[in-house]
């Protein structure tokens, strides 16, 4: 397998006239987070292997505005927003997969009164699609046994009632899927969300991710699962805060997937 | 003088009616004073919402130990309103017990309302042992302070009083039935209340019908001043909660709403062809506010979540940031809107009508920018609601006017929207190299 990996833009299928099945929209923190930028390959290795004929916007992207809207910023959201749009429908997009679950809610909830209307997905019902579909075979391998807990991000889980295609995923892998006493409608934020991302967090007795990574902990997993790029920051800050990380890992369903077949 | 009683009655039943719908009437004036918002579509879905959440109770079974205790409070009283019916007859046309003739369902109506009666005294007392002994966590939180802890205990001490009365005026109706005292017809059936006999032994007939009277007027009487206590109170939501359950949000959660006022000028900054020296005379143009400073600036239905709290703090339990010590309490920020609410209200009461500008704003006066900034809009306050109350949106748009009129967000913020404004990320990343991380390792 060469680790080159195969990324068409938009710009490059148009010109060959070509219109790929789906756009990937990677984020600000796909394209620049070192660590989400792992997620982001590890993802596209998955779509590389599976043969999905897929684009990305590249230099054309720009950030969906969700933490601008979230910081009370409809101004800054709507400029983005209409700008992304209007290089979407000229590239006259049907559908979109992401890795960032507030991209996600975005463009799946937001983008439609502004004259963004997509099929928007997150990459974790892409992936349990691809499978469903035989597009993709997962064997547990390394992840057998092994006991993950999944970490809800609000924003696919309470904001869209997403909870089962991550867990499905984490099934297949033939790992021992542990819930946290907080999980799916009642998880617990890990603190990132409303652009708290960006800014220090108000006073009080406790960090927000250091409560929700000790209730990770409780469970006593090998791995805490991530979906989100900001709570995977999130856990893996409360995980080192914990001097856990020589024994539990964070890792997005993209990565599981990834290194389970070897990718 | 056989009319005294019945022409008594009636007085006390219209001056409890007519007090009530004249707070029925501030009520809709407050609500009214938010802006409007259109809730007129798929009336089928929100119908079920109603049916679901209000009158099923599904979010209050969430939490079951509460959940199980509230349907009893719940379903009785509902059903023992029943019994209101039938006393309200009786008091105007001076019957006694005029439902009896149905015979054995009257024995079976009153036998579940005895019963019914008791396991919502017993609910109450756990309600009242719950906050006052137990002392659970989200009952002592800092905005429970002063009156809404007693407007909390005041509510179960007039439910536990109005349930003693039903079943001492049972119970004593039901030893002058024993005696075969005249007016005093045999009928219905008495659980509970005939445990009672012994407080009764040996007191002459004269002395039960007194007590049987008082009962019967105590109770009726208390049961108006409790629907009249009701818009003081946090128990509004016992009528509220089936409108707000009926107008709650329908979108996904996450979706929050686009600011049309904004859009225009989006569109028109967007609009190469746009004329803006010609829009100006548009009155679109001018949008009035973006966000909200104060309570005339939510929407009506913001305002109706607001009478509908019942302080419950599931909202304020749930929160991430409020679990970790930090100011922001949602149920604080509903109390809040309720307050400086009525405050206004009673403003606009005392100067005929129109409100004079008290200096005082919802934002500042009554909610900080900390609590609103140690939001994450997880929307775990949203989810806990039994009855479909959005905090969220509410600091939502007070962070808008922070944000649009105000430029007071917190510095770190400012940098992460210059970054977005200047380089299409929040970070300071060239847009140039999103596609980087293709060839780096």
């Amino acid at each position: 397998m060469d680790n080159i990996l195969k990324v068409p833009t938009m710009a490059e299928l148009f010109a060959a006239g070509k219109q790929p099945e789906v756009l990937f929209w990677v984020g600000c923190a796909g394209s620049f987070d070192d660590r989400a930028k792992k997620i982001t390959k590890a993802f596209v290795k998955i779509l590389n292997k599976a043969n999905v004929s897929f684009a990305v916007l590249g230099t054309e992207e720009s950030c969906s505005g969700d933490p601008a809207k979230r910081a009370g910023n409809e101004f800054l959201f709507q400029m983005q927003a209409v700008t992304n749009i209007e290089v979407m429908n000229a590239y006259e997009i049907k559908k979109v997969v992401t890795a960032c679950p507030h991209c996600f809610n975005t463009l799946k909830n937001e983008y439609p009164g502004l004259g963004g209307t997509y099929e928007v997905v997150h990459h974790t019902q892409f992936l349990s699609q691809l499978l469903e579909e035989g597009r993709i075979s997962l064997e547990g391998g390394q992840f057998k046994g092994k006991r993950i807990t999944f970490h809800d991000p609000c924003y696919l889980g309470r904001a869209n009632g997403v909870y089962e295609a991550p867990r499905e995923l984490i099934r297949k892998l033939d790992a021992e899927l542990v819930e946290m006493k907080n999980c799916k409608k009642k998880g617990l934020c890990c603190g990132a969300g409303g652009a708290q991302m960006f800014k220090e967090p108000e006073k009080g007795n406790k960090d927000i991710n250091i409560e929700r990574t000790e209730q990770a902990l409780e469970t006593q997993p090998e791995i805490i699962a991530a979906g989100c790029p900001f709570c995977n920051t999130m856990m893996t800050d409360g995980v080192k805060n914990k001097e856990k990380e020589a024994s539990v890992a964070v890792l997005d369903i993209a990565e599981l997937i990834a290194t389970a077949e070897d990718l | 003088m056989a009319y005294l009683p019945s022409i008594l009655f009636a007085c006390v039943l219209i001056a409890g009616l007519g007090f009530f719908a004249k707070n029925v009437t501030r009520l809709r004036r407050n609500i009214n004073l938010g802006k409007a918002v259109d809730v007129s579509d798929n009336k089928s879905q929100r119908f079920k919402n109603m049916a679901k959440i209000a009158l099923g109770q599904t979010k209050m079974v969430v939490r079951p130990i509460a959940g199980a205790l509230h349907i009893i409070v719940y379903i009785g009283f509902i059903i023992i309103n029943i019994e209101v019916l039938e006393i309200i007859i009786d008091g105007l046309f001076g019957t006694h017990r005029v439902f009896a003739p149905l015979g054995v369902v009257y024995d079976f109506l009153i036998g579940s309302f005895e019963i019914l009666a008791l396991l919502v005294l017993i609910a109450v007392i756990v309600f009242w042992i719950r906050r006052n002994v137990i002392r659970l966590k989200r009952f002592m939180k800092p905005e429970m302070q002063g009156w809404p802890k007693q407007d909390g205990n005041l509510i179960l001490y007039i439910e536990m009083v109005l349930m003693v009365l039903f079943l001492i005026m049972n119970g004593a109706d039901y030893q002058l039935q024993q005696l075969d005292v005249a007016q005093y017809t045999q009928a219905g059936a008495f659980p509970v209340s005939h445990y009672l006999a012994p407080f009764f032994d040996g007191l002459s007939t004269s002395s039960l019908i007194l007590i049987e009277r008082s009962a019967w007027w105590l109770h009726i009487i208390g049961i108006l001043c409790f629907l009249n206590y009701l818009y003081y109170s946090k128990h509004l939501h016992i009528l509220l909660a089936f409108p707000n359950t009926f107008y709650g949000k329908l979108a996904p959660k996450g979706q929050f709403e686009n600011l049309d006022a904004v859009t225009q000028e989006v569109k028109l900054m967007m609009d190469p062809d746009a004329d803006p020296y010609a829009a100006s005379t548009e009155e679109e143009a001018v949008p009035e506010k973006f966000g909200a400073s104060d309570v005339t600036d939510l929407s009506w239905v913001q305002l109706l979540n607001a009478y509908t709290c019942t302080e419950c703090g599931r909202c304020s339990s749930e929160c991430p940031a409020n679990q970790t010590g930090k100011l922001l309490s949602p149920r604080k920020v509903m109390m809040d809107t309720r307050d400086r609410l009525e405050e206004v209200g009673k403003n606009i009461e005392a100067n005929n009508g129109t409100f004079v500008d008290d200096g005082k704003q919802l934002l500042g006066n009554y909610i900080s920018h900390e609590e609103l900034w140690a939001c994450t809009s997880c929307n775990a306050c949203v989810q806990a609601c039994p009855v479909s109350i959005d905090p969220l949106s509410i600091i939502m748009n007070m962070r808008q006017y922070l944000v649009m009129e105000e430029s007071a967000a917190p510095s770190d913020l400012n940098n992460m929207m210059g970054n977005i404004e200047n380089n299409g990320a929040p970070w300071p990343f060239n847009q140039m190299d999103r596609l980087n991380w293709v060839t780096e390792n």
